[in-house]
């Protein structure tokens, strides 16, 4: 009777590297990593010739030299003697804005679109049909500045809400004003002003937070820290007794009134825009540039946000609205608690790749003239420095850190709406 | 160092191979094109017309240096090139020279490594206005809206003109001409400024171009020439000679009717010498004799280069201004050839 | 029971239905009207839809196509009666034009090159597209083709393309030598070596030396040449078509178990996925040829070229890691268990399934890059967009701005449309196989 014995431990040969499996995928490995830090190697080591025959050595001393011009959108002060740095710093904040201000559009668009695309009106849902393939088949540089010429050619000019008989007039009430040079609104103003922190000292990346910013949203916070603790008591109370408290105007106060005494506290009126000189003075100016930008970018990224919601609804199965109509829930009801639960979870991966499409797409924002951070850091801070390998870099590094939280923040939304498998 | 860099199936895929750091001039002759940079479309300056031949006033030097050096004044590739690229393009050694009225300033000379070869264009900043707004002076600006081209030294010039003279206004960047075209005429921006040839391009093609004027300030000096590497003299000399060869035949009254004529031989021995029937002065250059008379023969003098391209009779209707001879008052002064 | 009064025997013939419910007034009230909240959509509709084309078609319908100039355009809609800033369309600019806009400044004689190239792409797809009506056979050809197309546009000695086949050959030469006589890994590092060689070194001497025996090619176009919508398509099919085998890789390397493969697989493709191509293309126009030796440059479109395929590779990555990952288990452990290693299973079993299902991705990336190939323009290639530029800079066109944006604007979508459309049909086609 023989015994199991080990196999014969064999030495370890050369030829193993590439016959044994144990050691090929290693063998693979070390070679693809030697393979990749020599091409890297060449890369760097030819950058490094070329630069130093062109005389130009990598520095980025050239960003703390002032960037001598000027940025009409700006969520920061900033003068033509502030430095390079703080110009890129600026047009990173104007990015962020359209990022967002974009994906909030195009998303209640895009939903909107998605579902009237399914309605049962013929005309409606043509419409949107149109719409879409509109939209989705032409290059979004194209519709950019389609947008912005439609928006220069067709709104009036200052100078036609000049003179005794104007050609235009400003609207609700004389409080809001749409040119062809953007749209004038109404500015919050506070007479008892509890002034801003500046963070960050006289540094390029100084900021100033604005305290009564910070208090409304510190009592905003609160009003909806109490409303949602109301609505718990309430569900409680329902639980036991099986009736439910009225709670709306209870809810509603806690917004109203805290909020209203803050402004009232801090001296909240409204600053008017009126035409005086050469544009209307006062009032937040959103300008053309921004919006032209904004409606693009929503507009054609709604199109495809607005297939992939049509999509996610009908990979819903129609069991499941049938179901939903039996139980007596009407069809509004249906949608939103029974079909749009479910297809979200289909909805949100293709949505991450959206929102991330429109924040790279705002970098088109140079076609018309929206000082983005392209156009500061990528454009003229880069025309003018001739510095192009710096701010190439660092313009891609800043993309690519947007990108990834974007995706981080976004799955970690997706990991929580997730169907939980039991 | 001559490099043949192949990638698989793109092997045939136009590679321009070897671009050498000195010799510029061999390099020319032995690929038998000259490639020159121009802007992407500027009236007058540079555009291509319907059959795709490029024409301008800036397209001009090119074919003029090309006839000078290849003998040929349609032996030239043009390179469109934006703001942005246009250094790189040159530095890189994609392109031999730019002529795309680019302004020669210090850190572009020093810090950037080119070298301007002349100027055939004296321009400055300057501002254009609707009639109906009675602004005369550029002072009474405050507040207004201004449309600027960006990627140029116009939006630096604006930036210091106006903090000098304490004044705030609104600047709208815009990338090409033809887009600040359509924002000033429909009111978006009160003003527009770029340089003052092109502000008077811009207004000759308006419907109505008497009801806009140009402010009389000229905030600026824009020397526009012609550029090439930093470090290659030989072919920097080359540049530099065909644009005075120009400027010079002007002054000599030599033009494209009668150049053959004087080519002959005339009693006027700076003529023989620009135009090689005396002296050796193309040979000096690493050309032939005739490098001149070529080159005056591809768009004629630098008169009628500028009359042809930009000049009153043109629909942009340029006066020479500063850009006529010094002996008539303008700042053209070719030194000798001598 | 026969007292009752009246049982009816034979049916009642069928009423009509109301004429409420049917033909164009039922249809109507169905799809039109059939609640206030519709009724009012359809009617703000139909309104919205009057004012636009109330504003358009009039502007449209210009007779303008014979002018030589924006301001002749002016005077024949003046001497019409028709004044004011949007009096009527100026096509004289597109029919001026518009051989432009598509070919660029390919020269007028060799129009059939480009056009042949792109005619004979479809033939090249026809098998891969159409498999069921297609001879098999013309799989030769689409393998040839890619060598084809270049040769096609780009013109010059056959034996360039020739060479450029003979380097893969080659290097599947040595690769199946090796592989019969020693191992497989060896085999695929040593041929990917050898074609390396051939097209790094051999390669020009034996174009030098075939094409001193015997000349044969065609006139050479450069690069410079090309423009207009013919940019932009060569573009959009050369990055996919490279970017097809890179993308593969790029999936299969995110896929696999080797870790420093992955890791580099994710690198590569998260970071070009997380930034914007303008990007890509500014390093294209100013930092590629700071990458490569002192002394290599090659032309503007070529680099441009390379970082459009880097970038369709990202996202062909990732459209063909959805297409392996739709590939039910069972179809890896099935070539397991046929004793396949795992290149044979890859290429007999796992790719030409998930190619299949990855085709209607396929297509709507390459819809998506043929759309951003409009981004050239802002490096100063002339594409489209960019001629739209140079053509508002000649001085008779000056002032011109729809005509042109619609002329492309159309252009583009007749494109994408067609494509999305087939695609579309390509997944019904794909989904009713597979269920």
């Amino acid at each position: 009777m023989t015994t199991l014995t080990d196999p014969p431990k064999e030495q370890f040969r050369l030829s193993m590297l590439l016959y044994d499996t144990r050691y090929r995928s290693a063998t693979i490995q070390v070679i693809a990593l030697i393979g990749f830090m020599l091409l890297a190697a060449w890369i760097v080591s030819n950058t490094i010739n070329n630069l130093a025959a062109l005389g130009k050595p990598v520095e980025f001393g050239f960003f703390g030299e002032p960037a001598s011009y000027d940025i009409n959108q700006r969520l920061l002060e900033y003068s033509s003697r502030d430095t390079h740095l703080r110009a890129a710093f600026v047009g990173l904040l104007n990015t962020l804005v359209v990022a967002v201000l974009g994906c909030i559009t195009a998303t209640i668009l895009g939903v909107v679109i998605g579902v009237l695309r399914l309605s049962h009106n013929w005309i409606i849902a043509r419409l949107m049909t149109v719409y879409v393939e509109m939209f989705r088949n032409v290059p979004v540089l194209l519709w950019i500045v389609f947008i912005m010429a439609v928006l220069i050619e067709s709104l009036p000019a200052p100078r036609a809400f000049r003179g005794e008989n104007p050609e235009a007039s400003m609207m609700l009430a004389d409080s809001v004003a749409v040119t062809n040079r953007g749209v004038y609104v109404p500015e919050v103003l506070f007479s008892n002003s509890l002034g801003d922190i500046h963070l960050f000292g006289a540094s390029s990346l100084r900021f100033d937070v604005s305290l009564d910013l910070v208090a409304f949203l510190i009592v905003l916070g609160g009003a909806i820290w109490t409303s949602r603790w109301i609505k718990r008591r309430a569900d409680g109370i329902q639980e036991q007794t099986g009736d439910r408290p009225v709670t709306w105007w209870q809810r509603l106060a806690v917004f109203v009134v805290p909020i209203g005494l803050l402004m009232y506290a801090l001296g909240f009126h409204l600053g008017y825009p009126e035409l005086k000189g050469f544009n209307f003075k006062g009032g937040t100016h959103m300008r053309n540039s921004l919006i032209a930008l904004w409606l693009a970018l929503s507009l054609y990224t709604a199109a495809f946000i607005a297939e992939i919601v049509r999509a996610g609804i009908m990979a819903i199965s129609k069991g499941q609205s049938e179901a939903a109509a039996a139980l007596g829930l009407r069809q509004n009801k249906i949608m939103n608690l029974v079909i749009l639960p479910q297809a979200l979870r289909v909805i949100i991966p293709p949505l991450i790749s959206n929102y991330l499409n429109l924040t790279k797409n705002s970098s088109l924002a140079i076609a018309v003239g929206y000082m983005d951070i392209t156009g500061t850091l990528g454009g003229i801070t880069m025309n003018q420095t001739g510095r192009e390998l710096e701010c190439v870099l660092l313009l891609m590094l800043v993309y690519l850190s947007i990108s990834l939280t974007i995706s981080a923040v976004m799955n970690w939304y997706n990991e929580s709406v997730k169907l939980k498998e039991r | 160092m001559k490099k043949s860099v192949i990638l698989g199936a793109a092997t045939i895929a136009g590679l321009a191979a070897g671009a050498a750091a000195a010799g510029t001039v061999d390099d020319v002759k032995a690929r038998g094109k000259l490639n020159c940079g121009v802007t992407t479309g500027l009236v007058g300056f540079a555009a291509p017309d319907a059959n795709g031949e490029w024409q301008g006033f800036d397209v001009a030097v090119c074919r003029a240096v090309a006839a000078a050096v290849l003998g040929d004044a349609n032996a030239v590739e043009f390179v469109p090139t934006t703001g942005k690229t246009r250094f790189t393009a040159l530095a890189s050694g994609e392109v031999d020279m730019l002529a795309r009225n680019t302004t020669w300033t210090f850190s572009r000379d020093v810090d950037l490594k080119f070298e301007f070869t002349g100027v055939n264009y004296y321009d400055g900043q300057g501002f254009m206005v609707p009639k109906s707004l009675g602004v005369s002076s550029a002072k009474e600006l405050d507040g207004a809206t201004v449309c600027i081209q960006t990627g140029t030294t116009t939006e630096l010039n604006l930036a210091d003109f106006f903090r000098s003279n304490n004044i705030s206004y609104e600047p709208v960047p815009i990338e090409t001409n033809a887009e600040a075209q359509q924002q000033y005429l429909a009111g978006a921006c009160d003003v527009y400024t770029t340089d003052a040839s092109g502000l008077a391009a811009t207004r000759a093609t308006f419907e109505n171009p008497g009801d806009h004027v140009l402010l009389p300030e000229i905030i600026s000096k824009e020397p526009l020439g012609p550029l090439v590497r930093h470090g290659d003299h030989e072919w920097g000399d080359v540049v530099r000679w065909t644009l005075n060869a120009l400027v010079s035949a002007e002054e000599l009254g030599i033009t494209s009717a009668n150049i053959d004529e004087m080519a002959a031989g005339t009693d006027n021995p700076e003529v023989n010498r620009l135009l090689g029937s005396e002296g050796t002065l193309g040979e000096m250059l690493g050309l032939d004799a005739e490098w001149a008379k070529r080159a005056v023969k591809a768009g004629g003098n630098y008169g009628e280069v500028f009359a042809k391209n930009i000049g009153e009779e043109t629909p942009i209707g340029l006066a020479r201004g500063l850009n006529a001879q010094w002996t008539e008052g303008g700042l053209l002064y070719s030194p000798p050839f001598r | 029971m026969s007292d009752i009064g009246y049982v009816r025997t034979e049916m009642l013939p069928e009423k009509e239905p109301p004429a409420s419910e049917v033909g164009i007034i039922g249809w109507m009230r169905h799809n039109l009207f059939s609640g206030w909240i519709n009724s009012i959509l359809t009617l703000l509709s139909i309104y919205f839809v009057y004012k636009i084309l109330e504003a358009v078609v009039p502007w449209i319908i210009s007779p303008t196509w014979d002018a030589g100039s924006l301001s002749e355009c002016r005077e024949i809609l003046h001497a019409l009666g028709r004044e004011g800033h949007y009096a009527g369309a100026c096509w004289g600019v597109i029919h001026e034009r518009w051989i432009q806009l598509i070919f660029g400044f390919y020269p007028p004689e060799l129009y059939w090159r480009p056009i042949a190239a792109f005619v004979l792409l479809g033939v090249a797809l026809a098998p891969v597209l159409f498999a069921d009506k297609v001879p098999s056979k013309l799989l030769i050809f689409s393998g040839l083709y890619p060598f084809i197309f270049p040769w096609l546009l780009w013109g010059g000695t056959i034996w360039g393309p020739i060479s450029a086949l003979l380097g893969f050959v080659v290097g599947w030469a040595v690769y199946t030598l090796i592989s019969k006589t020693m191992s497989g890994l060896l085999g695929i590092i040593l041929g990917v070596l050898a074609s390396l060689v051939w097209w790094l070194v051999i390669s020009s001497y034996f174009v030098g030396a075939m094409d001193s025996v015997a000349a044969i090619g065609i006139e050479v176009v450069e690069s410079r040449k090309f423009g207009g919508f013919m940019l932009s398509i060569t573009i959009g099919v050369v990055a996919i078509a490279c970017s097809l085998p890179l993308g593969i890789v790029l999936a299969l390397g995110r896929q696999s178990d080797l870790m420093i493969v992955k890791y580099l697989s994710v690198g590569f493709i998260e970071f070009i996925r997380g930034v914007p191509l303008i990007t890509l293309l500014f390093v294209a126009s100013t930092l590629l040829n700071l990458f490569l030796p002192p002394g290599t440059n090659f032309d503007i479109i070529l680099r441009v070229l390379i970082m459009v395929t880097l970038f369709s590779a990202a996202y062909m990555a990732e459209v063909i890691r959805g297409g392996l990952a739709a590939l039910p288990r069972g179809q890896y452990e099935g070539a397991d268990s046929l004793g396949l290693n795992y290149w044979q299973a890859q290429r007999l079993i796992i790719m030409p399934q998930a190619l299949k299902i990855s085709i209607p991705g396929i297509v709507s990336t390459f819809i998506g890059v043929f759309k951003d190939t409009v981004l050239v323009s802002i490096i100063g290639l002339l594409d489209p967009l960019g001629l739209a530029t140079a053509i508002r800079a000649d001085a008779n066109w000056n002032g011109i701005v729809w005509e042109i944006y619609g002329f492309i604007g159309l252009l583009f979508f007749i494109f994408c449309f067609s494509m999305s459309r087939y695609s579309m049909y390509l997944e019904r086609k794909l989904h009713t196989g597979h269920r």
